[in-house]
């Protein structure tokens, strides 16, 4: 009996790590309250949600300075910001890549990068590797679109930018525009989800 | 150069073979790593039915300036396709639903059964896993 107990206690204790594992993999979802952070941006402050507090919301992306897809969105998400800042949806843009596997995508490097593109949204440095996995991206560009109701932030849209990486003036879809557009107008994002190739974030070994 | 609907043929061939398909770019470092490990697995296992497929997601203006010198410096000798489809949310959820779409990624499948893995093989974890997947036939 002691042995069953024991062996139940066991399963009970992995279920359970199973579950957070599972639940820590897969980040937001569509319609789930964003959790504060609190981030250091290029140019040195930290940067937590009490930055946009008075925003109707935010577009949120992993991008870095290394990765082909990340420099070939670089403009478009300056032009997101150029737009959508303006009618209270300004970029965030993260990195979240181990500077030791991606010497370009160091502090440091970012910086660099903020200045020599002059950046007008804010660069944030998740250095912990605790940020990225609640939002749960896992590529760049990764993006998602927070609304604000309330006191809090709620995840509108997540995936990719548009679903033309080599041309935006392409694209048949332009999946951020479309759901902040459609949130300016008070309604909800037709397309909420998709999918596109990127380069892996890469995780501290 | 294809899209994704010449390519998913490739994905469900009906044989007795085991097929290796990974896709990779050669803007992706980790998948260059590991292309080599990929590409030895036919000699590797020699006399056995096996098929690897390397699937780059190189873009088509890249294919003679990037993808073939590389090949060739590489000495690369697995069948190679380039494929590139804008509608990417519709087909990795084909590929695999679980793909979020970052590579290298890779798919091993046969009569017996079909495996997806989204992350980077050691030389001696590929070969470990195709000889388990030969040994299933």
């Amino acid at each position: 009996m002691k042995t069953l107990k024991f062996t139940l206690f066991l399963a009970v204790i992995l279920f359970g790590a199973i579950n957070f594992a599972f639940t820590a993999e897969g980040g937001y979802q569509v319609g789930d309250k964003v959790a504060d952070f609190s981030l250091k941006n290029t140019d040195g402050n930290m940067y937590s949600l009490a930055n946009i507090a008075d925003q109707k919301g935010a577009i949120v992306v992993f991008t870095c300075n290394h990765c082909p897809y990340a420099k070939l969105y670089e403009q478009r998400i300056m032009d997101l910001n150029t737009k959508y800042a303006a009618l209270g949806y300004p970029v965030i843009a993260i990195n979240a890549n181990d500077p030791v596997q991606e010497p370009e995508d160091s502090f440091e490097e970012m910086v660099k990068r903020s200045h020599q593109k002059g950046y007008e949204f804010p660069y944030l440095f998740d250095a912990a590797q605790d940020v990225y996995p609640v939002f749960g991206a896992t590529r760049t560009p990764h993006s998602f679109v927070i609304s604000k109701r309330g006191d809090d932030f709620y995840v509108e849209y997540i995936g990719a930018i548009d679903d033309n990486t080599k041309d935006g003036s392409k694209a048949n879809n332009k999946y951020v525009e479309d759901a902040v557009d459609a949130l300016l107008k008070g309604k909800k994002p037709e397309v909420s989800f998709t999918k596109a190739v990127g380069c892996g974030i890469k995780a501290k070994k | 150069m294809y899209d994704f609907d010449e390519f998913e043929p490739v994905l469900h061939r009906d044989s007795d073979s085991l097929y290796v398909i990974n896709f990779w770019a050669t803007w992706c470092k980790p998948c260059v790593k590991e292309l080599a490990y990929f590409d030895q697995l036919e000699t590797q296992f020699k006399g056995e039915k096996i098929k690897v497929i390397l699937v780059s997601l190189d873009f088509e203006e890249n294919i003679e300036t990037q993808v073939k010198p590389f090949l060739l410096k590489k000495n690369i000798r697995s069948e190679v396709m380039v494929m590139d489809d804008a509608n990417s949310t519709e087909w990795l959820e084909k590929v695999d639903p679980s793909w979020s779409g970052t590579i290298p990624a890779t798919v091993i499948y046969s009569k017996k059964g079909r495996s997806f893995y989204e992350k980077e093989f050691t030389k001696e974890e590929i070969n470990k896993l195709v000889r388990s997947h030969l040994n299933k036939l």
